[in-house]
């Protein structure tokens, strides 16, 4: 496949930067922030993303989607990178419709993806437990009772936690910490009793929440798929998340690279503009250098996921790691190159660190995803 | 016992009796150390006493001397005090500019009586100072500064605008650098001065910082009075006052890309777990921590090494130019892993869960070590300049 977009693609970029900037950007973020909003995101917003169609892009046409794949999508969050858009599309429909699509049964797809893709319901999915992203070692449990399972554990980092109606949850049924085998992903409603949802205050200042189960039943329809063998499934849910989540990272360093370089064109000391300085000029250039890589891997993983490619875990370890260094360097040298504008709040610059180090830890980190890169390469 | 075994042996006596056990901790972050003033910020009451106590025997600035508030002690005693205070992990009794930045410059440039006034209250934390050196136009290039000041008879008239002065809105009194000619070059005509943040015409706008909190503000001086007497140096010659202070405030900021007592390494086993061999289970980690801790190491070295050839008389050599650019990318080296190690937790912003946000909080203002006291670009182009003699 050729590594450029159709036609349909960019007209989809391009509404989505549109949208994005004028409803869900910087100073949507900042609003909501400085309220305390305890969800982190609008919903007349995110209704208006809805009509559009948008939470349907990856969800198949069978299931009321609009099937167009998840190059489309990673389109559109690229555009929520740049914006720092406060929206659910990365917890419910990059995670959410994804993990129901992958994990789930027939009737289970039947019953929400119609809702998701809509943009009625929202769908978070309850995997971290520590403090690190390591899904083989879910502790959570879940022990068979008379006509189901019954829950005990905790989560947390679950996206939009808040706001979700419905949660994916991973658990174990059999096997020990560290084993792949034995893990069950399981579809529990918000409100059901010994379940406890509190909000968790990250600085990025999005909605996140952390989970608690006491004694939570839930019948044996919640089983997606097959009690005890979530893991391919679970398994490339997170590589498109991580793919997701690249795409991401890529908007978020552009837009700070291209922040950095305006006021590198503007901002003057010694009688000259500070972009005159080849100290800086370099780094600049080398930055860029290293964004033209980063798209490249972005689109190339992208294309994997819609066209069902066996290397997509190796791609998306791959897109993720790289994506993870090249914002960490973007968002450092942005605030470096500032000064001390650059360590202000009424500032941009500062959002864009925060947004990047939250996004780099979800579903793994840049020493998660190049380790996972090197034993996929076979070393 | 010769005299430094009994000053050891007294030293250790009299902190083991007058340092409080809540001051034998080390500070949690930035707020909890005591930097006094007229109206000082105490998170616990015991930093009062202890700062008293020690002001009184004139240990908050060990090496001044007597007649200043100073402890009069020389290196050798000096360097015992520290090595007893740190034995029992006692915090130091106050930090701040005037100690840190403003006395070393009146003590080589100030006169006796600028020093009779000045100095006594900075050490036993009277009066609290803050820099008013950068201005909008003025960062990097600070000998570009524009705030003037117009001689008045005994005192000058200031008018301008400083920015990112750190504290002006707690600190008592600034020292200021003001244009009083505008004739010569842009590093002639610039003279030091003190005076009052009290004084009419004074007025700060704190800004918020990417950590949360506001430390740093912008001055404005709307015909603000400030006496001759308290002009530092010769009028025009403020420079080189300014440029001799930035050394002392450099050595300060460097100082925190000393290491941690507990390492990196440390946190990320308990955190992230061994192998089966005992190693880091993350190899790349495992890689990136190994890095730091051994530039960390050899920058320890660096600065023990330099403070021994000063002590040996050997002058202050050439590699004390890298110091600040060093021990700041250090210091951000290792707020940037206290992240990776951290995870979840450290991503944290507010609430006890996260213990208010400390490790993103301290995470952020560490970005800023590399910019305030000279960007890590101007230490670059110093040491290109200066140290190697390369052509502009
Ligand atoms: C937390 C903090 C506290 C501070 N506290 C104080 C204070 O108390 N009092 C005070 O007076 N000031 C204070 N400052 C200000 C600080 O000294 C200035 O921010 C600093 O000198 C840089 O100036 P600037 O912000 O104008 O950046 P600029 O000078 O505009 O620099 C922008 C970028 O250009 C680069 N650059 C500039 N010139 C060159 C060159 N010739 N070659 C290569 N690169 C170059 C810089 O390195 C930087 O990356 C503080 C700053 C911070 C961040
Ligand atoms: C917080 C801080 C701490 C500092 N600490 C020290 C210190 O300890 N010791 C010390 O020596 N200095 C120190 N400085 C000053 C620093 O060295 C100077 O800012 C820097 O070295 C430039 O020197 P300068 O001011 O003499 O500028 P200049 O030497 O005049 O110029 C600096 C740069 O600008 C360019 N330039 C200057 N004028 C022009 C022009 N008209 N057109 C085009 N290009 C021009 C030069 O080529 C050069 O690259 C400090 C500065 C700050 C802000």
């Amino acid at each position: 496949m050729a590594l450029i977009l159709t036609e349909e693609e960019v007209m989809l970029r391009d509404s989505a930067a549109g949208l994005l900037a004028e409803k869900a950007g910087v100073p949507q973020l900042r609003a909501l922030r400085d309220a305390g909003d305890e969800l982190g995101f609008s919903r007349e917003v995110w209704r208006e993303i809805a009509e559009l169609g948008w939470p349907g892009i990856p969800v198949p046409e069978a299931y009321g989607g609009l099937g167009y794949g998840y190059t489309g999508l990673g389109l559109v969050l690229e555009q929520a990178g740049r914006q720092l858009s406060p929206t659910p599309l990365q917890s419910a429909v990059l995670v959410g419709a994804t993990a129901i699509n992958e994990l789930g049964t027939e009737a289970q797809k039947q019953a929400l993806l119609p809702a998701v893709a809509a943009g009625e319901i929202l769908v978070s999915l309850a995997l971290q437990e520590g403090p690190h992203h390591a899904p083989e070692h879910t502790a959570l449990v879940a022990t068979a009772a008379a006509d189901g399972f019954t829950l005990n554990g905790s989560k947390c980092l679950v996206l939009d936690g808040l706001a979700a109606d419905h949660f994916v949850v991973i658990a174990r049924t059999a096997g020990a910490a560290g084993e792949t085998e034995g893990l069950t992903a399981l579809l529990v409603p918000a409100g059901v009793p010994g379940l406890t949802v509190e909000r968790r205050s990250l600085v990025d200042s999005r909605g996140v929440a952390a989970l608690r189960f006491i004694n939570v039943a839930v019948g044996a329809d919640a089983v997606m798929g097959e009690a005890g063998a979530a893991w391919p499934g679970l398994s490339r849910t997170l590589d498109i998340a991580n793919v997701g989540l690249a795409s991401e990272l890529l908007g978020l360093a552009t837009r700070a690279f291209e922040l950095t370089v305006a006021y590198l064109k503007e901002r003057k000391q010694f009688g000259k503009v500070i972009g005159s300085f080849q100290g800086l000029q370099h780094r600049a250039a080398e930055l860029f250098a290293e964004l033209e890589l980063a798209r490249s891997i972005v689109l190339q993983a992208l294309q994997a996921i819609d066209a069902n490619d066996p290397d997509l875990p190796k791609l998306a370890s791959a897109a993720k790691a790289k994506l993870c260094e090249v914002a960490q360097r973007a968002t450092n040298e942005g605030i470096q190159m500032h000064g001390g504008i650059g360590m202000t709040d009424e500032y941009d610059i500062g959002l864009y660190i925060k947004r990047a180090r939250v996004v780099q830890h979800c579903f793994g980190d840049y020493n998660y995803h190049l380790d996972r890169f090197a034993r996929l390469s076979g070393f | 016992m010769n005299n430094l075994e009994q000053f050891r042996a007294e030293t250790r006596a009299w902190l083991e009796e007058n340092c409080p056990l809540s001051m034998r901790e080390p500070v949690s972050g930035f707020e909890d150390i005591y930097t006094g003033g007229r109206h000082p910020e105490v998170a616990h009451p015991d930093q009062q006493v202890w700062c008293e106590r020690m002001a009184q025997r004139g240990w908050t600035v060990p090496q001044w001397p007597r007649e200043y508030g100073g402890g009069g002690l020389g290196k050798e005693e000096a360097k015992v005090l520290q090595q007893e205070m740190a034995r029992i992990n006692a915090r130091r009794p106050l930090d701040s500019f005037g100690i840190s930045m403003l006395g070393p410059a009146l003590l080589h440039f100030g006169n006796e009586e600028q020093k009779l006034e000045h100095l006594p209250p900075i050490a036993c934390g009277e009066i609290r100072w803050c820099q008013g050196y950068s201005e909008p136009n003025a960062g990097s290039d600070l000998a570009s500064l524009q705030t003037r000041a117009e001689d008045q008879g005994d005192h000058y008239i200031i008018n301008g605008q400083k920015v990112w002065t750190s504290y002006a809105d707690k600190a008592d009194w600034i020292f200021c650098l003001v244009r009083t000619d505008n004739s010569g070059s842009k590093h002639e005509g610039i003279s030091f001065i003190l005076f009052d943040m009290a004084s009419p015409g004074v007025t700060t706008r704190p800004i918020r910082l990417i950590s949360g909190s506001s430390p740093f503000c912008e001055t404005f001086f709307d015909n603000v009075k400030a006496y001759k007497r308290n002009l530092v140096g010769e009028e025009g010659k403020g420079w080189t006052i300014a440029k001799y202070l930035l050394t002392h405030e450099r050595e300060m900021i460097s100082g925190f890309g000393a290491a941690p007592k507990k390492s990196v390494g440390e946190s990320a086993l308990e955190i992230l777990g061994a192998d089966a061999s005992g190693r880091l289970a993350n190899g790349i980690l495992r890689q990136t921590i190994a890095q730091y801790q051994l530039d960390a190491l050899a920058f320890s070295a660096t600065m023990s090494r330099v403070g021994d050839e000063a002590k040996a008389g050997q002058g202050l050599g050439a590699a004390s130019s890298i110091f600040k650019y060093y021990g700041t990318e250090l210091n951000k080296r290792r707020n940037e892993l206290n992240m990776a190690v951290g995870g979840e937790p450290a991503l944290g912003w507010e609430g006890d869960v996260y213990d208010g946000g400390g490790t993103s909080r301290d995470w952020l203002r560490s970005k800023g070590n590399s910019i305030e006291g000279g960007t890590t670009e101007v230490q670059l182009n110093i040491i290109a300049k200066r140290v190697l003699g390369l052509p502009d």
